[in-house]
């Protein structure tokens, strides 16, 4: 499949295998098995309710696997090794396991009760363990990087949703993540703040190594920063290649409706 | 007083009284509430934890015992404390009793005001946590319980009036608190109009504000 693969020297920084997620009687997820080489950057396409956020829900360990295992750079992340075997991981296990993993939502989710720079500094701090001053020095860079370095003290519920998006991505990035994953994280914005947000994510994408998984409708930036995209349609990968193969010439009769739709729609 | 004359109210009678009862309130009837209010704060959040907990040994008793608080009246409690656990070995003054009842029986109902509280916290504080890898630890008192804090300041504020409200029940175990005190006056003089009058105006007197300013602050708050 993917020629990608190649690129990865070692492990796959993540592999799905088998994975299956149900909720309730109705199945999400059905044996899904893929690899993401480091510093890869994939974009999930598809309809809504065809997985792409469970994915993304299962590697920040937001929810549990009904079945198969998902390894990251060669470990287990939903499972811990006891001697040979592998057990469903213990809530001890996933705190240090996800911390390789940061996550941007739709809806920011920033901590209303601390201000920007302490949003930025609260997981550098009581996780890493970093100094209230190395973790301010980080998040004052960080800020700076996403265009928010003016806004330090100010409280999250006074700006705008693009720059509490900014703050969320500068949030995330603290805790140097080797994998950093993005839900529809311009979804919730206005159109004319989807540019700055995107914008930023362009630079990190172009100025770092971070392995990134992008769920987005936002079909320009998609092509423009990802290696490889995957078309989700009802739990099951049915395309997967590069941008320019997927948008110019799709394979898959189900992926050039959908991405029609979608370009229409804009 | 010269108990001849029946009068409607007796104003030297009032003059009487009143420092008597304004000394009760501050020391007794203010001093209960602060320290029944400390330990309902502080229970009732231990309550609300602890039927939140996932190891149901701690939650179903926890369930019960809070609706058991709630489900019985403060007199029966103040008597079964005071007049029943020294039977078993247990004896408590009259002044430990009535704020370790008061405050119980609080602690109940701040439970289902920090649930409320706890409850109305939208799903993506909690994910933002967990992405971070926050531990359990700081992610309750860094993230959750600030904002819960905030968003029940007003209920908080409503159930403190409400248990200093009660406060005169603590009559039944003699505490000499200001309606306790105003009650002897009128057995002492056999007229209750003016001592029972006045402890009532005081309440409210301290009650009504404190009320129009947590609307105020629910206001505030809300915006």
């Amino acid at each position: 499949m993917p020629a990608e693969e190649s690129a990865a020297t070692g492990e796959p920084m993540i592999r799905f295998e088998d994975v299956v997620k149900r909720f309730g009687p109705k199945t999400v997820l059905d044996g899904m098995n893929f690899s993401i080489a480091p510093g890869e950057r994939v974009t999930l396409i598809g309809p809504s309710g065809s997985g792409k956020t469970t994915i993304l829900r299962l590697l920040m360990t937001l929810e549990r696997v009904s079945g198969g295992v998902i390894w990251v750079d060669g470990e287990p992340l939903t499972h811990e090794r006891k001697g040979s075997k592998l057990e469903p991981a213990s809530e001890k296990y996933l705190r240090k396991a996800r911390q390789r993993i940061g996550m941007v939502f739709q809806q920011f989710n920033l901590f209303p009760n601390m201000t920007v720079i302490e949003n930025v500094m609260e997981a550098p701090v009581s996780v890493l363990g970093l100094s209230k001053d190395d973790a301010r020095a980080r998040g004052t860079e960080l800020l700076d990087k996403v265009g928010m370095v003016d806004f330090v003290d100010a409280h999250p519920t006074r700006l705008s949703g693009g720059q509490q998006q900014r703050v969320a991505i500068a949030r995330a990035l603290a805790m140097e993540p080797d994998i950093l994953l993005l839900d529809e994280v311009t979804s919730a914005l206005d159109p004319e703040l989807v540019v700055d947000v995107l914008g930023v994510l362009r630079e990190i994408a172009e100025t770092t190594d971070i392995t990134m998984l992008i769920v987005t409708h936002e079909m320009h930036f998609a092509r423009d920063v990802s290696h490889r995209v995957m078309m989700f349609d009802q739990g099951v990968i049915i395309e997967d290649g590069p941008p320019s193969k997927i948008f110019n010439d799709p394979d898959n009769e189900r992926t050039r409706t959908f991405l029609k739709a979608v370009l229409e729609e804009r | 007083m010269n108990g001849t004359e029946r009068r409607l109210w007796n104003w030297d009678y009032t003059w009487e009284v009143l420092p008597e009862l304004v000394k009760a309130f501050l020391k007794l009837t203010l001093g209960i509430t602060a320290a029944a209010a400390v330990v309902a704060i502080v229970l009732g959040l231990l309550f609300a934890l602890g039927r939140r907990a996932d190891a149901s040994w701690i939650s179903w008793p926890t369930y019960w015992v809070v609706e058991f608080i709630r489900s019985t009246p403060i007199p029966i409690q103040l008597f079964f404390v005071y007049f029943g656990l020294p039977v078993v070995g247990v004896q408590l003054s009259a002044l430990v009793t009535g704020i370790a009842v008061l405050g119980v029986h609080y602690a109940a109902y701040m439970s289902e005001v920090y649930r409320a509280g706890i409850d109305a916290i939208p799903k993506g504080q909690w994910e933002a946590c967990t992405a971070l890898s926050l531990s359990p630890r700081r992610t309750w008192i860094g993230v959750i319980l600030p904002q819960v804090v905030r968003r029940i300041l007003p209920s908080t504020g409503n159930q403190i009036i409400a248990l200093f409200k009660e406060t005169p029940f603590l009559i039944v175990i003699g505490v000499a608190e200001m309606v306790t005190v105003a009650n002897q006056f009128g057995g002492q003089n056999y007229r209750y109009i003016e001592p029972i009058t006045v402890a009532g105006l005081i309440f409210l007197l301290a009650s009504y504000p404190t009320s129009v300013l947590m609307r105020r602050l629910e206001t505030r708050l809300a915006r």
